[in-house]
């Protein structure tokens, strides 16, 4: 009830407009049970008149009715649908505004992709507390309220009679239906999943499973799971069928019982015989408010847990705060870790352990080591995602934590290997990093980062749309975006997280070129688990199981036969330039 | 109708017919129950009756009012039990010709859409199915029983009914196609709006690390209001054909009332027949209303339909062959001669006129820069498909004669991206060899140098792997896939290497488990290493899908080929 009453709180703003649509809805239902409910008056009555024109009035509402009714559901939809798509955008904005504070540090769970995309249908869904969940439930409420008035005027136990069957059908069959089916719902979703996933590790597997033999095992156990599925479904379909008949059943029972009512009180002329019709097509009619409210409390259901799931995120308190008086961001760029040491929540493992080096303004320092090494973890540190457990991360002298967040990273610039393209034209990709460039800067920056050929493939150029739905960039050229973004925020210190991964060694012999234009005139830190270009750094440090391990150049430690040669020699055993090669080969 | 696929699942079409029957059944109840209503009220209003002289009217009401919520109940249970059906027939059908198809299928771009089809796909398959079919026939029979009903007791609204019972599914096509055309424009404008929130929630770290979160957050709102401006356009010609339907019919219910009204006082038509009328002019337009609600799932479900009945109707890229396997036994030598082959669709071949032999117990190398055909040799030599031209052998028995899963009894794969299914590490080596004890296991991920890791875990052996399991680094699940090819002790061997080096002690360890696995065996190796093509007995040099060369290192070595140009770059190699 908590978490349904925060959500309708993003209705706030909009109470006019939903109380319209509301009324807009009161309108359709009652026009739509007055249109019938008149008529049936009509014919009624001019089976006793001997003169038409004493209809006028009636007639003329059968008409207002007929008009009314399609006009105020078109009306009503309009409304209703506007106020959605405002209240999603609103509920999107304050979500993000909230996330805001919390990435990546409370995000960190939600990495992959799935359980990311899983939080914004969750946004999503919020439509329905108003479309599917509040406004049929309203419509109802008044139209049940219509209803019992209307017949209260013919006849309290008509009224309340009635009354009794807008309940059982609106709440009661729902209600009923969900006990029913509690236990089949969840069933059937984890089955669902169970399935869904096998196919999906079955298709992606293909390869495995053909060359083991084991595509008929696997078949067999989807076929399996796929049975189980089929068996709940069959049972559900007994009460989803359950609910359909019940509704009917309960609204053609009403007006069974409107008649059983009104019947001895038309006998004996309480009632005048010209309404009976009357009264039984509004008994008949009013059910159409009522019955989507099954629906309704489906709806509830899913959006109470995908509000309780955005609540727990929105919730959670930043793992970072900004100072109270931010120091004036410094002059000098020297960057230094202080014996720092961190652990991402009390008894895990410590994933950096006595770290310290100085980066000074204009030096390359390079940090190695093997994956899952702790090396990604600087980077966090050094942009305050996260805080040292304990020593210092200090800029210019100062712990970074005495900057403003957003001095500390406009100080900063990083190349890192998941960078991310946005769904958006290029031009827009590379303005997060300068919102004033204009087109000359911006065209420096993608030749110095060596992507004018991009610009010339893409259609539209500098407006043409890359990303996800636009042109798909290689990972070369994603990291050279990069690179440009780089080049374009012009930061006194840079870091270059593992920004050449995921690329293949021609590509990254290519990226190290514009990187290299990058780091001219600035202090950079290399983060890296390829030892390349190492020659050209001041200072090696190399960091396995989160301490520092070996230090020093390139010369030194090749010889020393520690990790770091070790790793050296792994790598010049790969065959890694048969394309290079091949294809200079091919010239020949 | 989708007749192919309902040809396909022939219950499917029996389950249609039965709902609509049902429904046509409960549409004759409601005719029923109106008949008596109106006949009730007639005789109280009219005729001065009490309760207890329509007491049996009432109770054959009451009976037909029961009797239509049973018929819709029964109705909802076979549509169900029909979509439920078809939709297990399907899956299974779906499932199993995909992997039919196999990795030359299923691999890279397609992987994405081919999940979707067999999960959601199959789920949209149950409206379209349990609802719009069957609502089809009932659109056009229901208002057929009601007409018929009518018109002898009362021409003129019958034939005010059908007349304005075409122009309903007809101007729900024109404004519905209207509106879509409409969308589609829009489509590509909206598709980006709909995506850019996840986009921003995705990029939330980048757009910190530039100080952008505020004015990204701007962007959310602006595209929103942007994204409902646009949508409401959109919805505006779908409610539109709501409208004109809606008013359609109000407007004909009007009409007939008011002309029965007139009838009425000129005492042209008893006033039993005209309420039944009334009563029954909403039930004619009802179905087809019901079909204007289940034309949008209707449209979706035919779509999946389409796409699954285009799946199930591509060939398998291979043979079945029925030759027995029998004189297949020791160590085998395989023979290419003149293989050619092309994808589907693709108009260069990926391999062709390729001629190799693989001596029994011989190691060799395969060298090439992407795209000149490696991984079509080997999916030629696992048969994930078959050679356009020419043939392979193996001890001169022709492999595409034998039935395919024989075949690939012979042949263990070690690939680049080994897949980790759900399920325990334990499970994961059995794929192999699925009736293995634990102690083979154990033995198999002794020699693959995995036992010690696999130890290292939460639940050991069972401990669960895969998307939603613990996650293996590169080099262990690597070696979960040695693990898995030494428990099938197959003759031939086939190795992807990585293309990316594993960090030191990863490396060490499945190098010395592949050159344990390779003893022995007919191994072709795609190598991304120096150590392997050095230690290859043979080594094969791909260009653009034909042969370059092929020899020993050292014949290679000095011959001036490519070969030679490319040991050349790294100098001389080790002894």
């Amino acid at each position: 009830m908590r978490i349904f009453l925060r959500l309708i709180r993003f209705l706030k703003p909009y109470r006019r407009q939903v109380a319209l649509a509301v009324f807009l809805g009161v309108v359709t239902v009652v026009s739509n049970v007055g249109l019938l409910a008149t008529a049936a008056y009509v014919i009624s009555a001019a089976a006793i008149v001997s003169y038409i024109s004493l209809l006028v009035i009636p007639i003329y509402l059968v008409r207002i009715f007929s008009v009314s009714r399609s006009f105020s559901r078109y009306a009503e939809r309009m409304v209703s649908h506007d106020v959605t798509f405002k209240l999603l955008g609103n509920a999107r904005t304050w979500f993000y505004a909230r996330l805001e504070p919390l990435a990546p540090a409370r995000l960190a769970g939600y990495r992959s992709g799935d359980l990311l995309s899983r939080v914004v249908r969750d946004v999503e869904e919020l439509e329905n507390v108003y479309l599917r969940i509040l406004a049929p439930a309203a419509i109802a409420a008044v139209v049940s309220a219509l209803t019992f008035a209307l017949f209260y005027i013919f006849s309290p136990v008509l009224a309340f009679v009635a009354l009794g069957f807008l309940i059982a059908t609106g709440a009661g069959v729902p209600v009923l239906v969900r006990a029913l089916s509690r236990g089949f719902g969840r069933r059937e979703l984890e089955l669902r999943a169970e399935l869904n996933a096998r196919i999906v590790d079955g298709v992606q597997g293909a390869q495995d499973l053909l060359a083991f033999g084991a595509e008929g095992a696997h078949a067999r156990e989807v076929a399996a799971i796929g049975r189980k599925v089929d068996r709940v479904q069959r049972r559900m379909a007994f009460i989803t069928g359950l609910h359909n008949s019940l509704g009917d059943l309960l609204t053609n029972l009403t007006m069974i019982s409107a008649l059983v009512v009104a019947i001895p009180l038309v006998a004996g002329g309480e009632i005048k015989g010209v309404y009976l019709g009357f009264l039984a097509l509004v008994a008949l009619g009013a059910f159409e408010a009522v019955q989507p409210l099954g629906a309704a409390f489906q709806f509830l259901g899913r959006s109470l847990s995908a509000g309780e799931r955005l609540f727990e995120i929105t919730d959670s308190e930043p793992v970072v705060r900004g100072p109270e008086a931010p120091h004036p961001p410094p002059a000098d760029h020297a960057m230094e870790f202080d014996r720092v040491g961190f652990r991402y929540a009390e008894g895990e493992p410590a994933v950096l352990e006595d770290v310290s080096f100085i980066l000074k303004p204009g030096k390359r320092v390079a940090i190695v080591g093997p994956s899952g090494a702790g090396k990604s973890t600087l980077v966090s540190l050094i942009l305050r995602f996260w805080d040292p457990e304990c020593g210092e991360v200090r800029l210019g002298g100062h712990d970074v934590r005495e900057y403003a967040q957003e001095d500390l990273r406009s100080l900063v610039g990083v190349v890192s290997q998941d960078t991310h393209v946005f769904n958006a034209s290029l031009r827009s990709n590379l303005l997060l990093a300068d919102p004033e460039a204009g087109d000359a800067a911006l065209e420096r920056a993608l030749e110095r980062a060596r992507l004018s050929g991009l610009v010339e493939r893409l259609p539209g150029g500098l407006d043409g749309y890359i990303g996800e739905q636009g042109a798909r960039l290689s990972g070369g050229e994603r990291q050279r975006l990069a690179v440009a973004r780089a080049l374009l925020k012009d930061a006194p210190v840079l870091v270059l997280d593992e920004a050449t991964a995921n690329l293949d060694p021609v590509t990254e012999r290519e990226l190290l070129e514009s990187v290299r234009d990058l780091m001219r005139d600035r202090s950079t830190l290399v983060i890296t688990h390829r030892l390349v270009d190492m020659q050209s750094m001041d200072e090696i440090l190399v960091l396995d199981a989160g301490r520092i391990v070996e230090r020093g150049t390139h010369e030194k430690l090749r010889g020393s036969g520690g990790l770091y040669s070790r790793m050296l020699e792994v790598q010049n055993q790969m065959f890694e330039m048969p394309d290079a090669v091949l294809s200079e080969i091919d010239q020949h | 109708m989708n007749s192919k696929l309902l040809r396909r699942v022939r219950a499917a079409r029996v389950y249609v017919l039965a709902t609509a029957m049902l429904g046509f059944l409960a549409a004759g109840a409601t005719v029923v129950q109106m008949i008596l209503l109106a006949r009730i009220v007639d005789r109280v209003f009219l005729k001065g009756a009490d309760l207890a002289s329509v007491r049996n009217l009432l109770l054959f009401l009451l009976a037909a009012v029961i009797l239509r919520a049973v018929l819709l109940w029964v109705r909802e249970v076979v549509a169900q039990r029909g979509a439920v059906r078809v939709r297990s027939e399907l899956r299974e059908r779906l499932f199993a010709h995909v992997l039919r198809l196999g990795p030359s299928y299923t691999s890279g771009e397609r992987t994405g859409e081919l999940t979707t089809t067999a999960t959601e796909g199959i789920e949209k398959l149950e409206p379209y199915f349990a609802r719009y079919l069957p609502q089809m026939v009932l659109s056009a029979s229901v208002p057929l029983l009601v007409a018929v009903y009518v018109f002898p007791r009362d021409w003129t609204s019958a034939v005010l009914l059908l007349i304005t019972a075409p122009v309903i599914p007809i101007m729900m096509i024109l404004v519905g196609s209207y509106a879509e055309e409409h969308m589609q424009r829009q489509w590509t404008a909206l598709s980006r709006m709909g995506a850019h929130f996840l986009d921003a929630v995705q990029g939330l770290p980048t757009l910190k690390m530039f100080n952008r979160g505020a004015t990204e957050r701007e962007r959310v709102a602006a595209t929103s209001e942007e994204f409902r401006v646009r949508t409401m356009k959109v919805l505006k010609f779908a409610f539109l054909s709501g409208l004109v339907l809606e008013f359609m019919t109000a407007v004909s219910i009007a009409l007939i009332a008011v002309t029965l009204g007139v009838r009425l006082v000129s005492g042209n038509i008893p006033f039993e027949e005209a309420f039944v009328v009334l009563l029954l002019a909403p039930e004619f337009y009802r179905p087809l209303r019901e079909l204007g609600v289940h034309r949008h799932a209707g449209m979706e479900g035919k779509a999946a339909a389409e796409r699954i009945e285009e799946i199930l109707s591509t060939p398998a890229p291979v043979n079945a062959g029925s030759l027995s396997p029998a004189n297949l036994s020791g160590g085998l030598t395989i023979e290419l001669s003149g293989v050619g082959y092309t994808y589907p669709g693709n108009e260069l071949s990926a391999l062709s006129d390729l001629s190799l032999t693989l001596p029994a117990g011989t190691r060799t190398a395969v060298v090439g820069r992407s795209g000149a055909g490696k991984s079509t040799l080997v999916n030629l030599l696992m048969r994930f498909v078959d050679p356009a031209e020419g043939g392979i052998s193996a001890n001169g028995v022709e492999i595409q004669a034998l039935p395919v899963e024989e075949w690939r009894a012979f042949v263990a794969l070690v690939p680049q991206r080994p897949h980790l299914f759900h399920g325990s590490v334990l499970e994961n080596i059995r794929l192999a060899r699925p009736e293995a004890s634990r102690a083979d296991v154990e033995w198999a991920a002794e020699l693959a140098g995995a036992a010690e890791f696999i130890r290292r875990l939460p639940s050991g052996y069972d401990t669960r792997i895969g998307e939603r399991g613990a996650r293996l680094s590169g080099g262990e699940a690597q070696r979960v896939a040695i693990a898995r090819a030494f428990l099938k002790d197959a003759p031939v061997l086939i190795l992807d290497e990585p293309t990316s080096s594993l960090d030191p002690e990863s490396e060490r360890l499945v190098r010395l488990a592949l050159e344990r696995l390779s003893e022995g065996r007919t191994t072709l190796i795609v190598a991304h290493r120096l150590n392997t093509v050095y230690n290859a007995d043979r080594i094969v040099v791909l260009q653009d899908g034909r042969l370059a060369e092929a020899g020993t290192h050292t014949a290679l070595a000095g011959g001036g080929g490519p070969y030679s140009r490319l040991v050349g770059v790294y100098g001389d190699a080790p002894a």
